[in-house]
């Protein structure tokens, strides 16, 4: 880079000249940003024959879903002077003039020509029908939408990359969509046979008509002049008022062929590596260029072409050497991924026809090298495997087909294997990005390397990436430890620490902040540090924790009882409904299988507090990072299939772990069999009655990032079902990240399943004794952290609105009706904001 | 406030209300006090020193801060509100992650053991 910088000095001294750039695409854009941001001092002048600025083509189809042009449109580099919906027909070599179709002329110094591709239709009967089109600019999309509108089926007439593509929009649209594919299989450029046998299935199960090794005899008009269907050569017609050609693409090399510059023998403007035509005058890229005998379709190829050829102009000796053809896309919502080379003398295939994943790899003749890959359905190997092309296989052939099982991560390559193909972007390049500017988040790295920026799929490895390099940036908890939360877990408890005080002034700096402090306090708790409320403890609380209740958008709080299993009697109920009717508090059951009263002004709660738990309720913790719930279906003492005791179960388990603290919340359920109504393996740790005994799953998840919990161990019994939820939650709190469900501590524990088994049930870490003492503590210690609050009358004076007025409510606090209970009344934000 | 005052603010005597007794004070935490129909939150840091801002949390429209956790940002003293957690300096009011946004600051002191707050 550096050296590159230095050449453009070269080119100041070659005095200011005229540059004019033809087509206005994704290259050319690339090309003038990359001119100006390296400070190009001549006048830029740019003809784009579409009627508006360049926009992200690869993005196209997101067009049609919701994605507006000025989404996709790039911005204009400052200083460019543009002239859109201007054609130039024209160039004359010899006066150094440009034509255009506006009848100017536009002399220059340097001319670039970037006039991309065109798609090719095939000369097929009736192409010219209303209802045909190509699928390439926002105009045809526009189009295509308009045509839509009405009709009931369409036919995309191309099975590769862009056809598929072409094909999910017209279904995004409504149609019933068919493909129509001269080759025997799908995608032939991308997947070989078995992956394209594999793609068909999938894509059939999605209701779309393929048609492969088929070619279109003719395109026939309705009574209204308009497509009505297509004919293939067999005879068939298919129904169709729209027709999609996409059935490859041809170089927009017109004009270089009319002014006496080479082209190839099938199209494309010949340059040399540094991007020039056989005019020196002249240069031409991206998908227009026949460069080192190749026309590249995809736009990373076309990007490093831009950035050669300014590199050149600005004086410089870049050079165009390919570029990795490797692919990885969602189509139709299926993954499909090729790279490196589709074939070797080694392969090992993976097929599964029915969960529709097909996976090959190629690898040399003595079993050393990665050749190459082809992906269908699940295309997570691309991820971790892409790099490793052409380099000694990073594991054995048959795991690496499973990536994740214990394949090479992307933070494992070397410095110059590629990351992000779509902007050339190595590994090297981020991680000195990384070093050099202290970057922290990915989006750092896309600002500073562009890494990530076109296709996105390079961005799971980014972050790989990051999380290597930041080992000792990343895992710090915040600006006050430079420790992660399982490292303070094991100082505060090896060393005995009781106090905030005492850790912050021995490990850390400054006096805390709202990330730190309730991750401490959390760790305080796990260790059984008496009350939350207690001392010190009770300024460390995020304020549901210092409340014991959960804060609502009006500044009121929840109570939430607990309702341990789901198991109520007809008696509590209706405490709960008198509570709620004298308080005047909103009530719901929750998704939890419980009742929140909602509403209640911070003075109301140990009122409330006292009715509850005299009538023999505790806190239900859902202000906590603790356990929640056990949830329950209601098991073998009621339902004809249940063949063991959920509830008693969901019970007993909720009581053990009431007011467990951990790195986030915890929640369970027990279902009484394999029915499962209990939802049990959408929970941390969740239990299936079986004949023989429960099995029991862990690590699952509702919420933002669903997961299914995994069988950790089958056929318990009782006392072993709890002696493995005691490690199991205990290793959890010990080691896991602050507000890391179990879901994500599983995902990323190193050895997974297996791993976790080793230590919690074949105790191979020699902890289990540890674990089970901890466990003891907890469940000796407990106490209703209400009833705790509501008997000390020093934790009692802070429930009041205002210190100097006990007893006024807080006047901010109004409510009105709706479906015969209460509903905040809220200031307006701009009110609030002044 | 009568419409006969023409006095300027600063010249006024400043009148001060009192909150609560000091050591009734948790160190890093908050406490709302009414003051004429003004909710002001006052703070205590590790360090014994107090600090007054307006209770009300400008990003969610409640009045909140007196509950949010007391810390540090690189030294300063800070408050996170407790509703969605943006961080406000506790001696300029400016919150740290969007400077343009600044809540109201007030003086406050301990007279005789009771702290008191002035929002005149
Ligand atoms: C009250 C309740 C909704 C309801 O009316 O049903 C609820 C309310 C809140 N949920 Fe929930 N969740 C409630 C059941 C659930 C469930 C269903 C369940 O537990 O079976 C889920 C999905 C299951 C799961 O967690 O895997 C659920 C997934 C979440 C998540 C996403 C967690 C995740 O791992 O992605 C959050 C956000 C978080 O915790 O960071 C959340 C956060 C919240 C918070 C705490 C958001 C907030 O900070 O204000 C809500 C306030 C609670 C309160 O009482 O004021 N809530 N929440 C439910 C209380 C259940 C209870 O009795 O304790
Ligand atoms: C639907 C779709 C999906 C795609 N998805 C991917 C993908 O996932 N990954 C990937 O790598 N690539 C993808 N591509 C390909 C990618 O869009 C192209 O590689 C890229 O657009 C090439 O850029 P370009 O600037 O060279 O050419 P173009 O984008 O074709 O731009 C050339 C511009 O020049 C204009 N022009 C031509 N002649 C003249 C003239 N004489 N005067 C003035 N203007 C002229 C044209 O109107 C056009 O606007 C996709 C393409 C499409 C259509
Ligand atoms: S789903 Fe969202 S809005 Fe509803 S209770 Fe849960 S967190 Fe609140
Ligand atoms: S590989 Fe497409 S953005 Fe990185």
């Amino acid at each position: 880079m550096n050296e590159n910088r230095n050449a453009a000095k070269g080119e100041e001294r070659a005095g200011a000249r005229r540059l004019v750039v033809v087509g206005y695409g994704p290259t050319a854009h690339r090309l003038v940003e990359t001119l100006l941001d390296r400070g190009f001092t001549g006048a830029v002048t740019v003809f784009g024959e579409e009627p508006r600025p360049a926009y992200d083509r690869v993005a196209l189809t997101s067009y049609l879903d919701g994605k507006t042009l000025e989404d996709l449109t790039y911005p204009v580099p400052d200083g460019v002077s543009l002239r859109v919906g201007e054609r130039v027909t024209a160039i004359d070599r010899d006066n150094r003039e440009v034509v255009t179709d506006a009848g100017a002329r536009e002399p220059y110094d340097l001319l670039v020509l970037a006039t991309g591709s065109a798609p090719f239709v095939p000369p097929v009967p009736g192409r010219e029908l209303p209802g045909c089109f190509v699928y390439r600019t926002i105009d045809d999309l526009d189009a295509i939408r308009d045509a839509a509108d009405g009709a009931v089926s369409g036919v995309v007439i191309g099975g590769g990359l862009l056809g598929l593509e072409a094909a999910d929009a017209l279904r995004g649209l409504g149609l019933r969509t068919h493909v129509v594919e001269m080759s025997p299989w799908l995608m032939p450029r991308q997947v070989d046979e078995g992956g394209g046998s594999v793609l068909r299935g999938q894509i059939e199960a999605l209701g779309l008509g393929v048609h492969t090794g088929a070619g279109v005899r003719s395109i026939e008009a309705g009574p209204d002049g308009r497509v009505s269907a297509l004919v293939k050569p067999d005879g068939e017609a298919i129904e169709a008022q729209v027709v999609v050609f996409s059935a490859g693409i041809r170089p927009r090399d017109e004009l270089a062929r009319a002014s006496g510059l080479e082209v190839g023998e099938r199209g494309g403007i010949v340059v040399d590596e540094g991007m020039r035509t056989g005019d020196e005058h002249i240069y031409a890229v991206g998908e227009c260029a026949l460069a080192g005998g190749m026309v590249y379709g995809l736009v990373g190829p076309c990007f490093t072409q831009a950035e050669v050829a300014a590199d050149r102009i600005l004086g410089g000796t870049a050079s165009f050497e390919g570029a990795d053809m490797s692919t990885k896309l969602k189509l139709l919502g299926v993954e499909v991924a090729q790279f490196g080379a589709m074939s070797g003398a080694l392969d090992v295939t993976y097929m599964d026809p029915v969960g529709g994943v097909y996976k090959r790899l190629f690898i040399s003749d003595d079993a050393q090298t990665l050749l190459g890959g082809v992906c269908v359905g699940d295309a997570a190997p691309y991820n971790t495997l892409r790099p490793f092309v052409g380099r000694p296989l990073p594991g054995a052939p048959s795991d690496l087909l499973f990536a994740g099982a214990g394949g090479g991560t992307s933070a494992d390559l070397p410095d110059d294997a590629q990351v992000c193909s779509c902007n050339n972007v190595t590994k090297g390049q981020i991680t000195a990005a990384i070093v050099e500017n202290g970057l922290t988040d990915v989006p750092g790295i896309k600002k500073c390397t562009r890494a990530g920026t076109t296709c996105g799929s390079c961005l799971p490895m980014l972050k790989q990436i990051l999380v290597k390099s930041g080992v000792d940036v990343g895992k710090a908890l915040c600006e006050h430890f430079p420790h992660s939360r399982a490292e303070l877990f094991d100082i505060i408890s090896v060393r005995g620490i009781t106090t905030f005080s005492q850790l912050i002034a021995e490990h850390g700096t400054g006096r805390g902040c709202d990330i730190c402090k309730p991750a401490v306090a959390s760790i305080l708790a796990s260790l059984g540090n008496g009350h939350i409320l207690d001392g010190e403890q009770a300024a460390l609380q995020d304020t549901n924790d210092h409340f014991l209740a959960n804060i609502q958008k009006n500044g009121t709080y929840s109570v939430v009882p607990r309702v341990p299993g789901g198991e109520i009697t007809p008696d509590k109920l209706i405490v709960i409904g008198e509570v709620a009717r004298d308080f005047g508090l909103y009530t719901k059951i929750t998704g939890a299988q419980r009742i929140d009263l909602l509403g209640a002004r911070v003075e109301q709660l140990p009122a409330i507090w006292r009715r509850l738990v005299d009538a023999g309720f505790e806190s239900g913790h859902a202000y906590g990072k603790a356990l929640r719930t056990v949830k329950s279906c209601v098991g073998s003492t009621w339902c004809r299939y249940g063949v063991q005791d959920s509830v008693g179960l969901a019970i007993a388990l909720e009581l053990r772990y009431r007011g467990l603290r951990s790195p986030h919340k915890l929640k369970s359920a027990v279902s009484g069999c394999a029915r499962e109504c209990a939802e049990a393996r959408s929970k941390d740790f969740g239990i299936i009655a079986t004949e023989q005994g429960w099995n029991l799953y862990v690590a699952g998840n509702g919420g933002f990032k669903p997961r299914h919990a995994d069988l950790l161990a089958a056929d318990l019994s009782t006392e072993e079902l709890v002696r493995t939820i005691d490690r199991f939650l205990m290793f959890y709190i010990r080691t896991a990240d602050r507000l890391q469900r179990t879901a994500a501590w599983l995902e990323g524990l190193e050895g997974g399943l297996d791993y976790l088994r080793s230590v919690i049930m074949d105790d191979s870490l020699g902890i289990c004794a540890d674990l089970d003492a901890q466990m003891a503590r907890h469940t000796a210690t407990y106490v209703d952290e209400w009833r705790a609050a509501i008997e000390d009358p020093d934790k009692l004076r802070r429930f009041v609105s205002f210190v100097n007025a006990p007893d006024v409510p807080d006047p901010s606090i109004t409510f009105e009706t709706e479906r015969d209970q209460i509903k905040p009344v809220l200031i307006p934000l701009e009110v609030a904001r002044r | 406030m009568t419409v006969l005052d023409q006095t300027p603010p600063s010249a006024r005597r400043r009148e001060w209300t009192p909150a609560c007794s000091y050591g009734d004070m948790l160190p890093e935490r908050g406490v709302a006090v009414l003051v004429d129909g003004r909710q002001v939150a006052v703070f205590r840091t590790f360090d014994g020193v107090l600090y007054a801002l307006d209770n009300l949390d400008p990003y969610s429209g409640a009045y909140v801060l007196s509950r949010g956790i007391v810390g540090t940002r690189n030294g300063e003293p800070t408050v996170a509100s407790p509703m969605h957690k943006q961080v406000f300096s506790l001696v300029t009011g400016v919150c740290v992650d969007d400077p343009d946004t600044v809540v109201p600051t007030y003086p406050v002191r301990v007279s005789d053991g009771i702290v008191e707050v002035s929002a005149a």
